[in-house]
């Protein structure tokens, strides 16, 4: 794909809603309860790739989520500790992910016709319409030249 | 979804502006996952209306003399609604998980008067909603022992691995939100585990070296988890029978370097008579070995972030230490005194702890130095000894979580060779 490119996914509404942002975006499932810091929106599990790394204010573009059921409670306060992140998008439903992103209250979506992962790097400008069910993906390249 | 009319009913508000709050939050949470009804279910597990020092603050000025802190929190947070209301007794057997802190130590696990006071409260509240206090992460070792088939409402991952797999219960891994809008409702939605299709197995684990103890059933679990992530193993080969105490170290493992919900051991567990079975006919679709080096592997996973070999803190019971735990670390104390350097923890439920006191076990424990707290634990209740830097575990899902949650170093290994640490102060484990 070519910088610049403008890339629209089509799938399914987990949450409502329409939000914009820069897209964080992880291969790895995320654990909620010990392995995010709600205070701080950030991964905090030992050997994930995103350690460290805060999703406050990002388009959170992930496989799915696992480990503990605090999942929906840990991002449930990100929303209260306003660290949550401003959209979601990911590929494998779960009751975890689906009540967390009720209770955050982020537009969501899932089952989409391309593999995000593949086509959504960080750093691209995504928007997510969760009544519609897509995902407008622009390239980086374009969204910095356009800061 | 399709609601019937008993449900559209609670939708509508006719019975109540909970338990419409209630299902408005469950019919938002089945489209998400797109199922196309509920199940009915009377056998919630859950953590509701629990607060902390945080939601306590939070939440401190909405709180007004015609709705409580109790009412507030569990309006507010765990039905996700925007109005306060009137919150009734649950309609569903309905159990408190672990949480908050151990009501007669709190002081030493180092908790603040303030949340021994917000834990109390929250518990009198919970009690007053016909919510019965087990206070554990092992709900089905004191007296919540689902049966098979049963359609249940479960938090807590080990424990929901294990309701699905050793009892045949049916539960997804709910959530705070989830459970306590189930006690009000009895409603839950149709979605994985309470359907027969999803319960078959999908990965084939080969043992193919020997499992028997309690450390190589957690370590054969924290395999699992990791190559399986959240779906379905299927095992034979090496293993031995399990016990109850094996089954939950195992799950619980399982749980957290993946998300297994369930998994069959062939021959063993009550939806696996055989390998077909446990696959519903289903071929699977890869192969795991799990062998000498893959065993070598994860023990070195599993101590990857310990240096130093001074241990200044021993935890056992993740989860929640069964009788005999406590028995065998009494034994393996063998009437000594733990080191000066270190301390020894032993988490349990209130019911165990009851039966520990009743057998004499927490004053061997105590004699020795060391203390059998409930309610909570190192992870749950972020609550270490005043100076921790190094802690021995002997369970893999606490060693998964604690370095991460509180920034130490923790040592896997046997019970045995936490116990040797806790007296000797020094790390000896090896791998056997």
């Amino acid at each position: 794909m070519n910088d610049g490119e403008i890339i629209t996914l089509r799938g399914r509404k987990v949450v409502g809603g329409v939000a914009e942002g820069e897209a964080l975006v992880t291969r790895q499932t995320i654990s909620g309860w010990g392995g995010v810091n709600p205070m701080q929106g950030a991964v905090i599990e030992t050997r994930h790739e995103l350690r460290g790394v805060s999703f406050k204010d990002k388009v959170l573009v992930f496989p799915g989520a696992k480990g503990s059921s605090g999942w929906s409670v840990c991002f449930h306060l990100t929303r209260l500790a306003g660290t949550a992140p401003k959209a979601m998008v990911f590929n494998e439903m779960t009751t975890k992910v689906a009540l967390g992103a009720v209770v955050m209250r982020v537009p969501s979506v899932t089952d989409l016709d391309r593999d995000p992962l593949d086509v959504i790097e960080t750093g691209d400008w995504v928007v997510v319409n969760g009544d519609a069910g897509t995902v407008e993906v622009r390239k980086r390249a374009k969204a910095a030249r356009r800061a | 979804m399709k609601l019937t009319d008993g449900e559209k009913r609670m939708l509508d508000g006719r019975d109540g502006q909970a338990k419409q709050k209630a299902m408005e939050l469950l019919v938002r949470y089945g489209e998400a996952l797109g199922a196309e009804r509920f199940v009915d279910t009377t056998n919630v597990a859950g953590v509701p209306g629990q607060s902390s020092v945080f939601l306590d603050k939070y939440y401190a000025d909405k709180k007004s003399a015609a709705h409580g802190s109790y009412d507030t929190l569990f309006s507010l947070f765990d039905l996700d609604s925007d109005e306060i209301v009137d919150v009734p007794r649950v309609v569903t057997h309905a159990c408190h998980l672990q949480g908050g802190t151990d009501p007669e130590n709190w002081q030493v696990l180092g908790a603040t008067p303030k949340a021994a006071e917000v834990a109390r409260d929250s518990e009198a509240g919970a009690v007053d909603k016909g919510i019965k206090i087990l206070k554990t992460c092992t709900p089905y070792l004191v007296g919540n022992v689902p049966t098979l088939g049963e359609h249940c409402a479960w938090m807590e991952s080990s424990a929901v691995v294990y309701c699905n797999s050793v009892l045949g219960g049916r539960t997804n891994t709910e959530g705070r939100e989830s459970t306590s809008a189930a006690m009000l409702t009895g409603k839950i939605p149709d979605f994985g585990f309470h359907r027969d299709e999803f319960r078959r197995g999908t990965h084939a684990v080969d043992v193919a070296v020997e499992v028997d103890s309690l450390m190589d059933w957690g370590m054969l679990g924290y395999f699992v988890g990791d190559v399986v992530q959240e779906r379905i193993p299927v095992l034979a080969g090496r293993l031995g029978k399990p016990d109850l105490v094996r089954y939950k170290h195992f799950g619980a493992a399982a749980a957290s370097s993946g998300g297994v919900e369930m998994y069959h051991i062939v021959g063993v567990t009550p939806e696996a008579p055989s390998e077909r079975a446990a696959f519903g006919g289903n071929a699977p679709v890869e192969t795991f070995r799990y062998d000498a080096a893959a065993r070598r592997r994860i023990y070195e996973t599993l101590n990857s972030n310990a240096r130093d070999p001074n241990v200044d803190y021993v935890m056992l019971g993740c989860p929640h230490a069964a009788l005999e735990q406590i028995e065998e670390a009494c034994r393996l104390l063998a009437g000594r005194k733990i080191s000066s350097n270190c301390r020894l923890w032993i988490f349990t439920s209130r019911g165990v702890k009851q039966r520990a006191d009743a057998a004499g076990l927490t004053k061997i424990v105590l004699d020795a130095g060391g203390h059998v707290l409930t309610d909570t634990c190192s992870a749950i209740g972020q609550a270490l000894p005043p100076g921790t830097k190094v802690a021995a575990l002997d369970s893999a899902k606490q060693v998964h979580y604690l370095p991460a949650i509180m920034g130490i170093q923790a040592w896997f290994g046997s019970t045995a060779d936490c116990i040797d640490a806790a007296l000797t102060g020094r790390w000896n484990g090896a791998l056997p």
